[in-house]
């Protein structure tokens, strides 16, 4: 019996280290690819036998990266805070009074989940021509916000409703605080663990939004990383090293947080996963 | 303070009147914007749907039905719908599978567990435009580290991403390669979730693996399945950017989603009704697909 189980153990062990290394294929033809220079066409399975970041420095200016990154960062923690603040906000008032109107309009914030934004790119674009937002950050905060704030708003009501009491508000209630106080001064500190979720879960999509970037933010001054790589690809698909390095270097502030605050990411993005 | 209050009922009607008030103003932020970027465009798309609109004219012409009927006999919409259901289908049932099989290895204690875990998942915070460039120096005709195995073994190097027979399939698997890490987690949390008594009972009885597979895991697992079902479809339907890494949705239209055909048909060929009607088809077959899904396998887990 206990042979049996060991031998199965060493098996399974086996098994995922298997797995892992097929996993980890892309990521090792990624950086063979970024360490080799131009006009080396040696197999992307071997490392060079030289040490060069030039692909990197290179691509860093040719593919304008520190704009990309200044935009990005830029509208990915101004639309993560407006979806943490408005968010909570409807949320609470939906949670906590339970009025005829309130049930409707939660209704319809659930129902909007099911509708992918954009199937409706024409009329959606349209609108940010008449606007007068194409090419500003504006526009792809307020959209990537309009695209996760039912999520959001679902999650917090959820924990709302099943872990902050009433009673504490009604104390504080008592000694003459508002409404919009009480919300900061008491309800919001115990969101914690759910904002940590929606923050996570709102800085990965959006940091790693390709779709609405790639409709709005056509130009170079305004891409983001997403697209300013795409367009670095066309100007260089004979030349992958240098778009393998882009990729490496647009991919690593992610992958370091992740690896730092994984658990939190696994438990954040799986309690977000609903809406894929 | 209790001082202020002139009598008993005051109070009483104070707290009612501040219980039924429906505190709009704090959605109020939130439903404009939803109304604006969501519900608004979403309609709007209906209407220009009943247009020959190029996307810039001041002019068009209210046209009927006529872009639907133009849809309908347009073999590249079946072309296109086929392969978003190859996308969003094939990629639901791979990643189920690998995921499913993933957790199951994992949920034992094997010393590489986390380890494992880790770089599954890895690819789910990288972007997906990214990640299909990544894929793209793996299956690149010229100097693709495929094409490097397949010429050491002595055959001719082969033209995976320019095979329309070949890349959606291609498109299919870096999805699923992306995404099976959120599959396999939802399913660990469920298979963790399992009582250990129910297989102890299992085991005096001489329950075979198999057996206790099929009659207790699974069906427990039936909320995870749902839920991974569901999601995988959803996402897999609104396939866009690993097509564009990968393909850009070539050779001609041959590995095209719909959210990819759309996208050429107003931006490439300034088609905006007709982009609006196919954009119409595409909210239609998410809805109808993933509702269908949630239905079939809610029924099953009330069975289960």
């Amino acid at each position: 019996m206990n042979q049996i189980s060991k031998r199965a153990k060493w098996l399974s062990t086996g098994a995922a280290l298997l797995i892992t290394l097929c996993h980890v294929v892309p990521y090792y033809i990624l950086i063979t690819t970024s360490l080799k220079r131009a006009g080396d066409f040696s197999s992307k399975w071997l490392l060079p036998d030289y040490f060069s970041l030039e692909n990197f420095t290179l691509a860093w200016e040719e593919a304008n990266l520190s704009t990309a990154f200044m935009n990005t960062f830029i509208i990915t923690i101004a639309a993560a805070a407006m979806l943490i603040i408005f968010g909570s906000l409807a949320a609470y008032a939906l949670a906590r009074r339970q009025t005829k109107l309130n049930k409707y309009i939660y209704m319809l914030f659930v129902a909007v989940m099911v509708i992918p934004p954009l199937t409706a790119l024409v009329p959606l674009y349209q609108l940010v021509v008449d606007a007068g937002l194409m090419n500003t950050r504006l526009v792809a905060i307020l959209n990537n916000v309009a695209a996760f704030l039912p999520l959001t708003i679902f999650l917090y009501a959820g924990f709302i409703r099943s872990t902050i009491p009433k009673e504490l508000e009604e104390a504080a209630r008592m000694d003459g605080a508002s409404t919009i106080g009480v919300f900061f001064r008491v309800v919001f500190p115990l969101l914690k663990p759910i904002t940590a979720t929606v923050l996570i879960l709102s800085c990965v999509y959006i940091w790693n939004d390709y779709q609405f970037a790639i409709f709005f933010l056509q130009d170079s001054d305004m891409h983001t990383l997403t697209v300013a790589l795409s367009s670095f690809f066309g100007q260089n698909t004979s030349q992958l090293g240098l778009v393998g390095a882009a990729a490496l270097i647009a991919s690593l502030p992610m992958v370091i947080l992740f690896l730092l605050l994984q658990r939190f990411f696994i438990e954040g993005l799986a309690a977000g996963s609903v809406k894929g | 303070m209790a001082k202020m209050l002139p009598s008993d009922a005051e109070p009483k009607r104070l707290t009612k009147r501040r219980r039924e008030s429906s505190l709009w103003w704090m959605y109020l932020p939130s439903v404009l914007l939803v109304f604006l970027f969501i519900i608004y465009p979403f309609f709007d798309g209906i209407r220009i749907s009943l247009t020959n609109w190029n996307g810039f004219s001041q002019i068009y012409d209210y046209v009927g039905l006529e872009q639907y009927k133009r849809m309908f006999a347009d073999p590249d919409t079946w072309l296109v719908v086929k392969n978003t259901l190859l996308y969003g289908i094939g990629s639901a049932i791979l990643q189920n599978i690998i995921g499913l099989g993933y957790a199951l290895l994992l949920n034992q204690t094997l010393k590489i567990r986390s380890l494992t875990r880790t770089i599954i998942y890895l690819p789910v915070i990288i972007s997906p435009i990214v990640m299909g460039y990544i894929w793209y120096f793996f299956f690149a005709y010229q100097g693709g580290a495929l094409n490097d195995i397949i010429s050491w073994l002595g055959m001719e190097p082969v033209n995976a991403l320019g095979n329309p027979d070949l890349n959606p399939f291609i498109i299919v698997f870096v999805n699923t390669f992306q995404f099976v890490g959120v599959a396999m987690i939802i399913y660990l949390a469920g298979l963790q979730s399992i009582s250990k008594d129910y297989y102890e009972a299992a085991n005096i009885d001489g329950a075979s693996s198999w057996s206790k597979f099929k009659n207790i895991t699974l069906p427990l697992l039936m909320p995870a399945i749902t839920i991974n079902i569901v999601i995988n479809i959803i996402g897999g339907l609104k396939l866009f950017d690993v097509i564009v890494s990968l393909t850009n949705g070539g050779p001609g239209n041959a590995s095209q989603s719909m959210s990819t055909f759309m996208y050429s048909l107003y931006f490439a060929r300034q088609d905006a009704g007709y982009a609006a009607t196919q954009g119409v088809l595409m909210a239609v077959i998410i809805l109808v697909l993933s509702m269908a899904a949630l239905i079939y396998f809610k029924r099953k887990e009330v069975e289960a």
